[in-house]
């Protein structure tokens, strides 16, 4: 190849305006099924996706759990039950529409995904009669094999499923385009949302998307304490194009945000400090209930929440006397009495010398079922693990009945982080959602993990059908609106700026988004002061008035990255500003504030942030606002409970 | 490349996540389109293998390799400090006796 030459047209001059009744904006998991439930509508659609659709996106690369499908036949919980747990988990800071959503249609998702094509029963019975199998319904389980609410999937075969059925409803998917921001209109006090724009990622080439309602599918943000300039890919858990574009575009436009101070120390990162997620030893997710053993070949025991040792294999999956159900396995992210589950003896008996360093994960000794869906279905169809893992492993050489796979930290981290270095995961902050998962921002719908403490496959998939229905209907009844020129050409100048710069002066990418993850980890890390926060606030607003305007980038690709860390300086301004907002200590915010006290049950409410034109404006909810989830839900969804499941 | 424009030229990157054989690969492109991250880029020629332009920019996701119509063509391999270790259990137990 001729090395001075970019392959691709350079389009940055080119402009394309693109209409449509409802707009998707990213194409993951949530992203798709919206756009499926709203091109089944009858609605025109348009997905909008940075990647490639097909495949893109957190659960591109697969699947290997479906968490909460309380619905599915052999499941003995219900979805008000399931939901309530996970709200009492987290001391009430939860999303209780999102998830009760998740609980009651993840099901029918699931039947639907089916029926595209997806594999979520075992129909060559290669697990015929294990513990763990339905044998009439075909159906797998996790976890709890009691109780049965979280199902084994084949999920690799479920992205390229969802785009034959996208192609097949006629909704043009718009592959390799960045969506760089939401186009608005003054309706009174009101805002709507009336497009988008975006720019091509291999041309430069730029668009304008006008729709009557829009669908924000984004994911959440990363990379704002965690950088690595040599491996960028390797910083976060989630692809290295997931960076919350969405948050920050959302917050420039006006968009309510919550719990956006709830970061929690880092645990999946590959950079460095970690190893390949589901590739180093472990017991959690992917590899429950795998046997510990340490470096004499010793077995750590499993025990119930009380401490009772389980003396078979089988027990580790039953829940404990007196217990009706447990979520997962062990205490992940510390779940509370009610529903925990069974989990290797705590660490502490090993710092005693009871037990010697390292350990390993051993499947050897686990019933020959159990090892073969951890080692072959479950390792294989989790994300990232067919072929880094699954195949690369074995071709190396390693046999899980003979081979133990060494541990590099405790629980599901499989690496040892500094306080400072932190990450948005496990029910993260992000769009504040009414009953229609709606943002404030009328006609700006919110689905999957771009939602405020939502997390999961299921819960993606349900609340993106959901978002779909409820934008679809919304589109019914609003008018299209031409979008102000003011609006794109600033967005123009914005986007395009570095390209003029010279750079042999000039600040990359990777540059600018280590400085922020530094600032971050300087001002904001385990313990906010306020004093500090102010200083990083301060710095960050420095980077935005005299460090953007010095960037460059050599081409569309990386304009694209470079775009992103704009955007990652936006959502990490949001954090800032939330964790200032937030006064007391909260355990399950993960939130410590130099010299403050630990907050009452009284004062537990959502902390709800907005940029009103630069003026930061702040409410405050009861953490249970929604009201009688069951009730709602009725109320809001009268068309699909006539139908109860996804109709064509 | 002349070993003299190889010494001017070059800078080994931190990992080589994506290792392609010309020998066998048939420049379909396939791995270029499905990537997310878009961190290949199709050869210049008709019928020459991707580049892989942005090798740190790689999620390992190994999408690339499942979607390549020729076994062997394209290979995902983890950085180094990256790679786990594992041992034989009779060994852990047979130095602990
Ligand atoms: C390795 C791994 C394994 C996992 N395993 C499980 C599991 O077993 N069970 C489970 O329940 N959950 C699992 N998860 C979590 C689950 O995959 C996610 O919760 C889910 O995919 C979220 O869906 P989403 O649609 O919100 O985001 P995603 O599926 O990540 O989709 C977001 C999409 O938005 C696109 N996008 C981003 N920015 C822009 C922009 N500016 N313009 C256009 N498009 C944009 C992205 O390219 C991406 O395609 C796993 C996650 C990972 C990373
Ligand atoms: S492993 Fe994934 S991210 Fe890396 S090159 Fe292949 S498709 Fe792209
Ligand atoms: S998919 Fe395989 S054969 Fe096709 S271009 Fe890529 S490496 Fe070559």
């Amino acid at each position: 190849m001729n090395e001075n030459s970019w392959p691709y047209p350079l389009e940055y001059d080119k402009e394309e305006t693109i209409s449509c009744e409802v707009l998707v904006l990213g194409g993951g998991i949530a992203g798709c099924m919206a756009a499926i439930a709203a091109a089944r509508d009858g609605k025109e659609v348009v997905l909008v996706e940075k990647g490639a659709t097909k495949m893109s996106g957190a659960g591109g690369s697969g699947c290997d759990h479906w968490e909460s499908a309380a619905t599915n036949p052999c499941s003995k919980v219900t979805p008000e039950e399931l939901t309530q747990s996970m709200m009492d988990d987290n001391d009430g800071y939860n999303n209780g529409i999102s998830h009760y959503i998740e609980c009651r249609e993840g099901w029918d998702c699931m039947l639907d995904i089916e029926k595209m094509g997806g594999k979520i029963r075992d129909t060559g019975d290669e697990f015929k009669g294990a513990e763990f199998r339905d044998d009439d319904s075909k159906l797998m389980f996790a976890y709890d094999y009691e109780n049965r609410f979280t199902l084994r999937i084949w999920g690799s075969t479920f992205k390229p499923a969802m785009y034959k059925e996208l192609k097949r409803l006629g909704v043009k998917i718009y592959d390799r385009i960045m969506v760089t921001s939401l186009l608005t209109a003054k309706n009174g006090d009101e805002i709507q949302c009336i497009g988008a724009t975006g720019m091509h990622t291999r041309t430069g080439k730029f668009f304008v998307f006008k729709s009557k309602s829009s669908i924000m599918c984004m994911s959440r943000p990363a990379r704002i304490w965690l950088f690595s300039a040599e491996l960028p890919g390797l910083a976060e858990f989630r692809p290295t194009q997931c960076i919350g574009d969405g948050h920050a575009m959302g917050w420039r436009a006006g968009a309510e945000f919550t719990m956006m101070e709830k970061s929690v120390g880092a645990e999946f990162s590959a950079a460095g400090r970690s190893y390949p997620p589901y590739g180093a030893g472990n017991n959690h997710n992917t590899w429950y209930a795998a046997s510990m053993i340490d470096a004499t070949g010793k077995e750590i025991p499993y025990a119930d929440r009380d401490g009772n040792i389980l003396k078979t294999v089988s027990e580790r999956f039953k829940p404990a006397k007196g217990q009706k159900y447990f979520m997962k396995g062990g205490n992940i992210d510390d779940a509370n009495y009610e529903i925990d589950g069974p989990e290797t003896l705590s660490l502490d008996k090993f710092e005693h010398g009871t037990y010697k360093i390292p350990l390993y994960a051993d499947l050897s000794t686990l019933p020959e079922a159990e090892r073969k869906v951890i080692w072959g279905m479950m390792i294989g169809e989790e994300g990232k693990t067919k072929v880094p893992i699954y195949q690369n492993y074995t071709r190396a050489g390693f046999d899980p009945e003979k081979h133990v796979l060494q541990c590099y930290g405790t629980g599901w981290r499989s690496g040892q982080f500094l306080p400072q270095e932190r990450q948005l995961f496990g029910l993260p902050g992000g769009f504040m959602n009414d009953w229609q998962l709606q943002s404030n921002i009328k006609g700006l719908f919110v689905a999957g993990d771009a939602l405020y403490a939502s997390n999961c496959y299921g819960h993606a998939a349900a609340t993106g059908y959901y978002a779909g229905r409820h934008a679809a209907k919304y589109a019914a009844d609003a008018e299209m609106k031409e979008p102000s020129i003011s609006q794109i050409e600033n967005e123009k100048k914005r986007i395009f700026a570095p390209l003029k710069n010279n750079p042999a002066k000039s600040i990359g990418w990777k540059e600018l988004n280590m400085g922020i993850a530094k600032t971050m980890q300087n001002y904001c890390g385990d313990v906010k002061h306020d004093e500090l926060l102010d200083i990083g606030l301060t710095v960050l607003k420095e980077y935005e008035e005299d460090i953007l305007s010095q960037t460059f980038a050599y081409n569309p690709h990386e304009l694209t990255r470079l775009l992103e860390v704009f955007d990652i300086l936006t959502n990490a301004q949001i954090i800032l500003l939330a964790s200032k907002a937030r006064k007391n200590n909260s355990k399950s915010l993960c939130f410590t504030k130099a010299g403050s006290a630990d907050e009452k049950t009284s004062e537990k409410k959502l902390i709800i942030l907005k940029n009103e034109e630069g003026e930061i404006k702040q409410r405050e909810l009861p953490v249970d606002f929604f009201g009688d989830l069951q009730e709602n839900y009725e109320k809001h969804n009268t068309d699909y409970l006539k139908t109860n499941s996804h109709v064509e | 490349m002349s070993n003299k424009l190889r010494a001017l030229k070059a800078e080994m990157p931190a990992a080589n996540p994506i290792i392609i054989d010309d020998e066998k690969c048939i420049a379909c492109n396939k791995c270029v389109e499905i990537c997310q991250v878009d961190l290949f880029v199709p050869g210049a020629e008709k019928g020459e293998s991707p580049l892989v332009l942005y090798p740190g920019e790689c999620w390992y996701c190994g999408n690339c390799v499942v979607v390549c119509p020729v076994e062997g063509a394209i290979t995902l391999r983890h950085p180094l400090m990256n790679q786990a270790r594992w041992v034989a259990k009779s060994d852990l137990l047979k130095k602990n006796k």
